[in-house]
Formats: structure tokens, C-alpha cells, sequence
């Protein structure tokens, strides 16, 4: 494979799946945050 | 109002509903395709662009819509204005068309997978296909039913009807948390198998080399967002039905990035594994990679069969896997398609959940059994072609431009969205919504409509394209706008509910 091409192959696995992984993270993180602020002390 | 409306078990089964919704045939055989044809690897920045600006803005809309009126599509815009609820009908009804062809597609796929055990279609699946399996006719004929085709399709629909049947908790919500991750565990063997193929590297530089030449097209731009808006089922009540059972604590949006990236990332794998599998046909066959290039039904059932036939090793177990996973990805798509008119006429005609699903699954099941004749597979293109240029990319045009323009309720979706979520949605959500997508998506149809009126379709007579082309994609508006017409049973209240979350006073109702 050209260089150009695993560039962008490259690219288009860290927008992509970079970009799922997060919003999964700061999905759950801002979850357990909310969970947490709402639990009784 | 939705005191014993069912609800998702938890957030993982709506996310898993939602992504099963959009992950279908058309992320394994059209996505890889459109990105080869507009640039290659330059196709991702228009792509991600799309997916940024349309996809995940357009998720929210949807899901703060059916989150906020808890209804179907119809009920839920009946509710946001009383003048809303025909676009509502007119999603339903373009679904209705769709799951009717789209189940005999699954039902194909299950054949093959079958077929896949002794590759039956020997050394031609060109021929096997068009001539022993589907027998086509000419355009414009039946020539009689075909019992490869109507065996598979009474089983496709005996598992959709009893999965809808079961309701959304206990149906819907638990075949998806058994398909989505089968789908994904069979397609990440059929990648790592594909990739290891000689020629894999071809195939893969053929679809990553970039043309960046291709990025000042505006063809490219608007073949991004048009693969963006048909691959994540919006604009067709599918995201506004799902989003009505998500409990009163849903993150929307949270879930419309996590679901707009998983298709994104399902097509990204799928991409991979197809054009690897497509530089391992090139090298065996002695050709360029590009003369190898398919899409569509062609690479599904013309193209993988070649591919498997040609394997090292135990080449059915391959065409087993990627069948079936064709067969799952299907059947979660089909299910959520047929849920949209499920739900609607469980609410507007007052009916329980079981007749509604023998009377509007059973007949979809019955009306696709034209496409299980020999003249089934012209009359699912010219279907398929006019329902979505002129089903789906009308009625998603409307929808923006009605919530945006005319109703002006963008900023009380975005309100309830944020005071819902833990990403809080910005004035880039009110730009996207308002300008970009009604712009992009107006171009898209009007340049449809000038190809389709330029040149007939196909190799099909007139008549033919006038009644199962033009006259369905007409029909399922005059049907929507009928449909909407009718009165609502008494007990379901039809006026704008407060909002919870953000309150305000209450707009135009009963």
C-alpha cells in the first residue's frame, strides 16, 4: 500500500473509531459523575 | 398520557435497537462502494463532515422529538402540531413500501446461506443467480412465484413477526442484544480472514488511496451526506418510534453520538473486509482491482459467491458467515422498520399490540410476496430506487424544514435534548439543522429528480416506471396525508404535553 493510502486509512480508524470510543467514555464517565452527585450522603 | 407505555429494559438495549436499526444491507454493500467512487480515502472528510453536521444532529432532532411527545412518529408530530401529523404518516407508509422489498433481500441472503454449504452456484453465480435461483422475468411481468425466494420469506417473516410480537422489552430489546453483537463477533472473522487473503492489500489501497482532487466536487459532498442519511434511518419514524420508549432519564444526545458512530464504524469495518475480499478476486481472476469493483446486490450475490468459490481452505463456512451476517444485519433493520407502522396503527386505530402485528406484518408479508415472482427483483429495484430518491429524501427534507422554519421549534427540541443529556448541544446544532441539511438534502432531490426525469430508469417500459416507481413514491404521500385525515380514539390525548424537563407553556392542541 502507498503511504498516502495508510495515511488516510489511518485517519479514518482514529475519526471513526476514536470518535465511538469518545463518546462511549465521556458517555459513562458524565453517567457515573451524575450517579454520583445524586446519591443520598 | 404514556402512564403504560413500554419502555426500554435498559440503555444499552436502546443503543443496541438503535444501532441494529441502522447498521443494514447498506452499510456492507453500499458503503464501501460510494467511498471507492467519490475519492477514495479523501471520502472520509466529507464523510465525517456529513456525519457531524447532518447524522448526529439530525439523530437528536429525532430522538428528542419521540423522547418529548412519547408517541409514534405520527402521534409524537401530531403532538408538536396538529398540522405535523401527515409527515408522521407519510415516514409510516414509506416504511411499510420498504419492509416489504427489504425482507425478500433477507430472505436472498438466507438462501445463500444455505447455498454457501455446498457453493451451489457453481462457477457462473452470475447465472445462478439471475437465471436458476431468482428465474427472472422481463420487466413489467410476474412469471409466477419462486420457491427458493417464498420458503426463506415465510421464515424471514415468522422471526420478524414473533420477535414485534413479543413487544419492545421482551422482543425487540432482547433479539438485539443477541444480533448486534453476533453480527459484529461474524463480521470481525470474515475482516480478519479477508485482510489475510493474497491481493487483500490491493483491495484495501484501491479503497484508501485518496483522490483529493474529489474533495472540491460538490457530487462527493452530496454522495457523503446522502450515504450518511439513508445508512442511519433517519428521517423515516424509525429514531422518533425507538426514542418514544427510552425512560424519562435518557441521554439523548450521548446516544445519538455513540449510535451515529457505531454505524459509522460498522461501515468503516465493513469497507475493510469488502475490499479486501475484492483485491483477493482480482489477483485470482488476473485483473486491476478497479475491474473488479461492485456494489449493491452484485457484490453481494454475484461478487462474495465468486469470492468464496475461489477460497482456500473450507470456502463454505466463509460464505456461511457472511451470509448470515447479512441475514442478521437485515433482520434487525427489517424489525425496526416494521415497528414504525406497528406502532402508529396500535395508537391511532386503538388496537393491541398482537393484531396489529398480524394485521400490519401479515400484510406486509403478504404484499411482499410480489417480489418472490420472477419479476420480483426488476420491480425491488424501481421500487427501491423511487422510494428512496423520492420517499425517504422527501419526507426528511420536509421534516427539517417544517420543525425548523415553519413550526420554529428547534430551540424547545434543543432545549429538552440538553436538559436531558450531559452533552449539551450548542448554536452549531440550530446551524446544522436549520441551514446545512435542509440545503444539502434540497440539492440532493432536485438533482435526483433532473436525472430521473432526464433519462428513464433502467432498461424498464414507462408504464412500469410510472406505476412502481413515480406511482408508489406519490402513493405513500396521497396515503400519509389520508391516513392523518382520520380521527384519533378518545383516550389518547393529542395535546402538546408539558415538558418535564424544561417546562413552558403549552403551544396549539385539541
Amino acid at each position: 500500500m502507498s503511504t498516502s493510502a495508510i495515511v488516510t486509512m489511518v485517519f479514518g480508524m482514529v475519526a471513526i473509531w476514536g470518535g465511538l470510543a469518545a463518546s462511549i467514555a465521556l458517555t459513562l464517565r458524565r453517567s457515573r459523575a451524575t450517579r454520583a452527585s445524586s446519591e443520598p450522603r | 398520557m404514556d402512564a403504560h407505555r413500554e419502555e426500554w429494559g435498559s440503555r444499552l438495549g436502546f443503543l443496541l435497537a438503535a444501532v441494529g436499526s441502522a447498521v443494514g444491507l447498506g452499510n456492507i454493500w453500499r458503503f464501501p462502494y460510494v467511498a471507492w467512487e467519490n475519492g477514495g480515502g479523501a471520502f472520509f472528510v466529507p464523510y465525517l463532515f456529513a456525519l457531524l453536521t447532518a447524522g448526529v444532529p439530525l439523530l437528536v432532532l429525532e430522538y428528542s422529538i419521540g423522547h418529548r411527545f412519547r408517541g409514534s412518529a405520527p402521534l409524537s408530530l401530531r403532538r408538536l402540531h396538529p398540522r405535523a401529523e401527515w409527515i408522521g404518516w407519510w415516514q409510516v407508509v414509506v416504511c411499510f413500501v420498504i419492509a416489504s422489498y427489504y425482507a425478500v433481500i433477507v430472505a436472498w441472503a438466507a438462501a445463500y446461506t444455505w447455498f454457501s454449504v455446498g457453493t451451489t452456484w457453481g462457477d457462473d453465480p452470475d447465472a445462478f443467480f439471475f437465471g436458476d435461483y431468482l428465474a427472472a422475468s422481463d420487466a413489467g411481468t410476474f412469471g409466477g412465484f419462486r420457491l427458493g425466494v417464498l420458503v426463506p420469506l415465510v421464515l424471514v417473516w415468522a422471526v420478524t413477526l414473533v420477535i414485534l410480537g413479543a413487544g419492545v422489552r421482551r422482543g425487540i430489546e432482547r433479539a438485539n442484544r443477541v444480533l448486534i453483537p453476533l453480527l459484529v463477533a461474524l463480521f470481525l472473522v470474515i475482516v480478519v480472514r479477508a485482510v489475510t487473503l493474497e491481493g487483500a492489500n490491493l483491495g484495501l489501497q484501491t479503497l484508501f488511496q485518496p483522490d483529493w482532487s474529489r474533495i472540491t466536487d460538490a457530487s462527493v459532498w452530496v454522495a457523503a451526506y446522502g450515504q450518511i442519511f439513508f445508512s442511519l434511518s433517519i428521517g423515516f419514524a424509525i429514531m422518533i418510534t425507538y426514542s418514544s420508549y427510552l425512560p424519562r432519564n435518557g441521554d439523548l444526545t450521548g446516544n445519538a453520538f455513540i449510535a451515529g458512530f457505531s454505524n459509522a464504524s460498522f461501515e468503516l469495518l465493513a469497507g475493510i473486509g469488502v475490499f479486501a475480499a475484492i483485491g483477493f478476486l482480482a489477483t485470482s481472476r488476473g485483473v486491476p482491482t478497479e475491474d473488479a469493483v461492485s456494489g449493491g446486490i452484485g457484490l453481494a450475490f454475484i461478487a462474495f459467491p465468486e469470492i468464496i468459490s475461489q477460497l482456500p481452505g473450507p470456502s463454505g463456512l466463509y460464505g456461511v458467515l457472511f451470509f448470515g451476517s447479512l441475514v442478521l444485519a437485515g433482520l434487525s433493520s427489517l424489525v425496526s422498520i416494521c415497528q414504525t407502522y406497528i406502532a402508529a396503527l396500535q395508537e391511532k386505530f386503538g388496537m393491541h399490540r398482537e393484531n396489529a402485528v398480524v394485521v400490519a406484518g401479515g400484510g406486509t408479508a403478504l404484499v411482499s410476496l410480489v417480489y418472490a415472482t420472477g419479476g420480483g427483483i426488476n420491480t425491488l429495484d424501481v421500487v427501491d430506487n423511487f422510494i428512496n430518491l423520492f420517499g425517504i429524501a422527501a419526507v426528511g427534507l420536509v421534516e427539517v424544514i417544517v420543525v425548523a422554519w415553519l413550526l420554529r421549534e428547534l430551540p424547545t427540541m434543543r432545549d429538552h435534548a440538553n436538559a436531558t443529556s450531559d452533552l449539551l448541544l450548542g448554536r452549531w446544532w440550530v446551524v446544522a439543522l436549520g441551514i446545512i441539511t435542509p440545503l444539502v438534502l434540497g440539492w440532493m432531490l432536485v438533482d435526483n429528480l433532473r436525472l430521473s426525469l432526464a433519462e428513464p430508469y433502467g432498461d424498464n417500459p414507462q408504464w412500469f416506471l410510472l406505476a412502481f416507481g413515480w406511482g408508489i413514491a406519490l402513493l405513500a404521500l396521497v396515503a400519509g396525508i389520508l391516513l392523518s385525515r382520520r380521527s384519533w380514539p378518545e383516550e389518547v390525548p393529542l395535546q402538546r404535553p408539558p415538558d418535564p424537563a424544561t417546562p413552558r407553556p403549552e403551544g396549539p392542541g385539541r
